[in-house]
């Protein structure tokens, strides 16, 4: 908490998610036990723990994927899935949730791509059934973003036909394509086969090159290690451990950290 | 000799030709088909009871093609009723609504629970208990009124017989094929800000509609046939012109072979839209190449 409040007070922009004492439970199993947990602006912050940890879970709760079943979690400032009035929060409309994800991108570790349609029509599909852009604008973007990934050549695959890897830079470019502010991934890497892993996470390096703030559920040390300002190493549903990835790689303080990482490691 | 030759060399092994299965017992089934084929051709050819000459004249007669176009009317617009309503109810049977799910899931119930034959009389004898049809607020002012029997003709019977049934099979079709569309489909979609009603249209209903083709394809071609139900509601439809003919000349057989051809042609046009759609609708899924393997192939497996 201290540290936290310490933390605010040295960056001068408001935090881009505050979630405070978050709890989530699947029927008499509490997944996440009150997590506390605020990231600024153009941080990147990694996940890190066991599975089962509820590090997914939390990262869903965040896009209102999942709803939380205590405490709140504020994107930008708003509250997520509710609206504050009167002394209480009011849950919102589907339709106003959808309205609130716009500014959030997220990439699953399935990709979850859209089957029947090309790379570069999955990455318009959004800026033009959502946000209702012109449709030359939207394919430029489209080609751009996919030149960016390194995909301008693919454009007009069909994702069955493309790997794993190119599957997954696509579906980063389509999260890209709605120009959100925090890009949340979800073990991004992995359902890829070891020698694709690379080239998502050399696109995920970029893009926090670029500012852009990033919260990254991953079993990928070195990328935790090399690219992120903190790592957040979660077990049982709550924060054990976190601090700058030097920190609590090189000198773990818990015992459940410890063990964690000598196995990964 | 050179085979003795080659067993010494471990590197001519490599080179030896290779002898594919062969399918004798494929052969003698050919044979036994022809035979029994080349036998009702022979009866077919040579029994002059059959009379293709009446088959003939009758099939392209003014009355079989009326009761013809009245099939192909009825099916059209009873498959059109079922697949609308049927996804309406599918969509409504899988919303979060409780009270959408129990409508839906009552309307199933009711109509797939009873005979299809006892709804279309049901709907042609409605007027008899429902003399007037007004609308209006319930308890509350109306707004017109109209006979029954007047605004539900033998036509509105039948469709309404037949389309409200097959609304509740489509919605169970249309129910599976929404649920077997990965739910990370849906979650991408509302990830990227898409709103429930988006979704549904660009992303879970075109992945559905694959899933869907070859149920409704069936459901259409078995409509087809169920049309000459509406016999029980007078409605002169191609098997009921037939049997009427039938009742005159007595020539039931080649009367029936009339029906019978004209169905086959139905159904043969219906199967050829239907594999035009599937393939349409197979876009970004791979199949494997599965090329049809000849019945006699000499290069079975991999080429």
């Amino acid at each position: 908490m201290s540290t936290e409040a310490a933390e605010a007070a040295m960056t001068t922009a408001s935090p881009m998610v505050e979630a405070i004492g978050v709890r989530k439970v699947y029927g008499r199993n509490e997944v996440l036990k009150s997590i506390d947990l605020t990231v600024q602006q153009g941080e990147v912050v990694s996940l890190l723990g066991p599975s089962g940890s509820g590090k997914s879970t939390f990262l869903r709760c965040i896009n209102h994927l999942e709803r939380v079943d205590g405490g709140e979690i504020s994107v930008n400032g708003h509250l997520v899935g509710y609206r504050r009035a009167h002394g209480k929060k009011y849950e919102l409309r589907r339709k106003e949730i959808a309205a609130a994800r716009r500014d959030v991108g997220m990439v699953f570790q399935r990709f979850n791509l859209f089957p029947h349609r090309t790379a570069i029509e999955n990455v318009m599909e959004a800026p033009l059934f959502v946000k209702r852009r012109n449709r030359d604008e939207v394919r430029k973007q489209a080609q751009n973003l996919l030149d960016r990934v390194g995909l301008a050549d693919h454009a007009d695959a069909y994702p069955t036909t493309l790997s794993g890897g190119q599957q997954q830079r696509v579906a980063i470019a389509r999260a890209l394509a709605m120009e959100p502010t925090l890009m949340l991934f979800d073990e991004p890497t992995s359902a890829l086969d070891p020698e694709l892993v690379g080239e998502v996470l050399d696109v995920m390096k970029g893009l926090a090159e670029e500012g852009m703030t990033m919260i990254v559920v991953t079993h990928e040390i070195g990328f935790a290690r090399e690219v992120c300002n903190r790592v957040v190493f979660m077990d049982g549903g709550v924060i054990v451990e976190q601090g700058v990835p030097d920190e609590v790689f090189g000198n773990p303080q818990h015992a459940r950290t410890q063990s964690f990482l000598s196995k990964v490691l | 000799m050179s085979v003795e030759a080659a067993v010494d060399s471990p590197v001519a092994h490599a080179d030896e030709p290779i002898v594919r299965l062969r399918h004798p017992w494929r052969w003698v089934a050919v044979a036994v088909i022809a035979l029994f084929l080349a036998q009702a051709i022979v009866f077919a050819v040579t029994n002059d009871k059959l009379r293709w000459d009446l088959v003939w004249g009758y099939l392209f007669e003014e009355s079989i093609l009326r009761g013809l176009w009245m099939t192909v009317k009825l099916t059209v617009v009873a498959m059109v009723v079922g697949v609308v309503l049927g996804t309406v109810l599918a969509v409504m049977r899988l919303s979060d609504n409780p009270v959408f799910r129990a409508v839906a899931g009552g309307y199933v119930w009711i109509f797939r629970g009873t005979p299809i034959l006892v709804q279309l009389l049901f709907w042609f004898f409605l007027g008899t208990v429902l003399p007037t049809i007004t609308i209006g607020i319930p308890f509350g002012p109306d707004f017109g009124s109209w006979a029954t029997n007047t605004v539900i003709s033998q036509f509105t019977a039948a469709i309404l017989g037949l389309g409200l049934n097959e609304a509740a099979y489509m919605a169970e079709i249309v129910r599976a094929g929404i649920g077997s569309v990965d739910q990370g489909q849906s979650e991408a979609a509302e990830a990227l800000g898409m709103s429930p009603a988006t979704t549904y249209r660009r992303v879970v209903l075109p992945q559905a509609a694959r899933l869907i083709v070859p149920p409704t394809a069936n459901q259409t071609i078995s409509m087809l046939k169920l049309t000459s139900l509406v016999l029980v509601i007078g409605l002169p439809e191609l098997t009921t012109t037939v049997q009427l003919i039938y009742g005159r000349n007595l020539q039931q057989i080649p009367m029936l072979l009339v029906a019978s051809i004209w169905y086959l042609v139905l159904t043969t046009l219906l199967t050829i839209v239907q594999s035009r759609l599937e393939k349409r609708m197979s876009r970004g899924v791979s199949r494997s190449g599965t090329e049809r393997r000849k019945l006699f192939t000499r290069q079975g497996g991999r080429s």
